[in-house]
């Protein structure tokens, strides 16, 4: 869309100022990463003296850091993967078979869009404490891949539904099997609308902090998010460990989203749009 | 239909469908039972009628405290709904203008999203920090004096919702992005013919035509205004302070199940009462709303 010159340098000032107001605290906590004590409570902004990596040093070395970003990788990962063979082997069915069922199947999943889980966790806890599932990290895993399979079975089932009948019939002529036909001819098409679900998913899952709350109490299970807010506690007079802490923290979704950050958008708000 | 064919597509919902019932269905339908029990400890000891829900709204100390957490919910709720989603609008309408560098201005728009919220909330709380924040040094260097943020009963609310829109203010920007790329750009063209300016165009043609967007908005910022724990949870704690500043029904809910630091004590009997008239009024309230909403909507 065009507009005049006036209008196009207002809009590229406002535009301006707000990348400063989103992108100023994160270049603080970023430069404070490396900035000492005396440093950081001398000046809160400003250029470090010296980039000095003792903080992250300590990080590193000292705290359960490592094994907070590890359980969340593994717990995420495996959601991930249960969720994603989960949702397309429902999609599958949804949207390439007639059956009895089927419309009140999909509204059944549908409405799980709807359910905010989180006023569920009293049920839940009794639940998982009766599976033997508190503090441990396949229970999360079991309610991140609950949670996520609505969302996922609604934007897999509408991609699903739109490929062309011909390829499946014609493979079918051939005689090759129903397992055969979803899985050579018709998944490898629709890989992108599993590319959206993944990334849909897998952001508010390595980012979850209510769950972990709630169900893990060992600190040796705690995922990142919330092993962070422990160890803003433990620090909370080492304001360097703790910018630290919040940067290394950051990091991994940011160098991801700096990559890809098409396919985040698209992930990320499609379940939102139709 | 063949036997085998039936079989392949049980197998195929199969997981998916237990799934769901084990961990959303049966949870579900399992808090609206314990609503209706006391309870001894994890398991529900008696049937106690109404008595849960007669406790949390009528009765000391649950009443006023519950009335209080619901005040502030809505004050969130409004404040959200124009600030943090008018900014979204309006970033929305200048991306729209592909002017230079747009497409990394949409980049950065949307970069806080992707940020847990335990990041937001502690660098926040961080940079809020009354003596060596650097929210406070920067008004300095304006002139400005500084103030407790979140210390101050006056500002702490406030606070934690700056905190927020930072977070969130991408998401419905992008939305309200899309929903603008739809218009088709005769409309915008003719509209210039006819002299419209910037502001005539956003209220008389964008608006109106983003309706379905905004209905989307709304619903996602009802929900989430009514949901809110994360944030207030880290940057003022469980209790809301200072001295209950910043108590929503999400902290109300969680110290009532699970205990607050202090007292320690399950009470899930109540908890599950709480959950369930939050769950009736959030149902009831986005069906009202989204039959009103839904009214304004134009298909392009």
């Amino acid at each position: 869309m065009h507009s005049s010159r006036l209008t196009g340098w207002a809009l590229q000032a406002f535009l301006l100022l707000n990348a400063i107001f989103m992108l100023a605290p994160l270049l603080v906590m970023a430069l404070s990463a490396f900035k000492t004590n005396a440093e950081l409570f001398a000046a809160p902004i400003a250029w470090p003296e010296q980039f000095s990596l003792d903080n992250l040093r300590l990080i590193w070395r000292e705290t359960n850091f490592p094994r907070y970003m590890l359980n969340s990788l593994e717990v995420t990962a495996a959601a991930m993967a249960i969720l994603l063979v989960f949702a397309t082997m429902a999609s599958y069915a949804l949207a390439r078979y007639r059956f009895r069922g089927r419309d009140l199947l999909g509204l059944l999943f549908l409405a799980g869009l709807m359910v905010p889980l989180k006023l569920a966790v009293i049920p839940l806890f009794v639940q998982l404490n009766w599976l033997g599932l508190i503090d441990s990290r396949l229970g999360l895993v079991l309610i991140y891949v609950a949670m996520g399979l609505p969302s996922a079975i609604f934007i897999l089932t509408g991609f699903l539904r739109g490929l062309p009948h011909e390829l499946e019939e014609s493979a079918r002529m051939e005689g090759a099997s129903e397992l055969r036909v979803m899985w050579s001819v018709m998944l490898p098409l629709a890989r992108p609308a599993m590319v959206i679900a993944g990334i849909q998913n897998a952001v508010p899952i390595w980012n979850d902090f209510f769950f972990p709350l709630v169900f893990i109490t060992s600190d040796r299970l705690k995922t990142l998010p919330q092993g962070l807010s422990v160890f803003m506690g433990e620090y909370n007079t080492d304001w360097g460990v703790l910018f630290a802490g919040l940067t290394l923290s950051a990091l991994p979704l940011i160098a991801l989203y700096v990559v890809l950050s098409r396919q985040f958008i698209a992930g990320l708000t499609s379940g939102a749009l139709k | 239909m063949r036997p085998g064919r039936a079989l392949w597509i049980g197998v195929l919902l199969a997981p998916a469908l237990a799934t769901m019932l084990l961990f959303v269905v049966w949870p579900l339908l399992g808090a609206f039972a314990d609503a209706f029990y006391s309870f001894r400890g994890l398991a529900p000891d008696r049937f106690a009628g109404l008595t849960n829900f007669q406790d949390v709204l009528f009765a000391e100390p649950w009443r006023s405290t519950a009335l209080q957490a619901l005040r502030h919910n809505l004050v969130v709720f409004a404040t959200l709904l124009v600030a943090q989603n008018g900014l979204a609008f309006l970033i929305a309408f200048a991306l729209l203008h592909a002017l230079p560098l747009h497409r990394l201005h949409r980049v950065i728009v949307f970069l806080p999203v992707l940020l847990s919220a335990v990041i937001v909330g502690a660098l926040w709380k961080l940079l809020l920090h009354p003596l060596f924040g650097a929210v406070n040094a920067a008004l300095a260097l304006l002139g400005i004096e500084g103030r407790p943020w979140l210390g101050d009963a006056q500002t702490a609310l406030g606070s934690i919702m700056l905190a927020n829109g930072w977070h969130w203010a991408g998401f419905p920007a992008l939305l309200f992005l899309a929903a603008m790329q739809r218009i088709p750009r005769e409309v915008f063209e003719a509209a210039r013919m006819d002299g419209a300016g910037a502001f005539m165009i956003l209220r008389q043609i964008v608006w109106p035509l983003v309706a379905q967007a905004t209905t989307i908005i709304f619903t996602l910022t009802f929900i989430g205004s009514f949901n809110w724990f994360e944030l207030p949870y880290l940057m003022a704690g469980l209790a809301g302070s200072p001295g209950g500043a910043t108590d929503v029904l999400g902290l109300f809910f969680y110290r009532t199940a699970f205990g607050s630091v202090s007292s320690g004590l399950q009470d899930f009997g109540h908890g599950s009462a709480l959950a369930v008239l939050m769950f009736v009024f959030l149902a009831a309230s986005s069906a009202v709303a989204l039959r009103f909403l839904r009214r304004r909507e134009i298909e392009i």
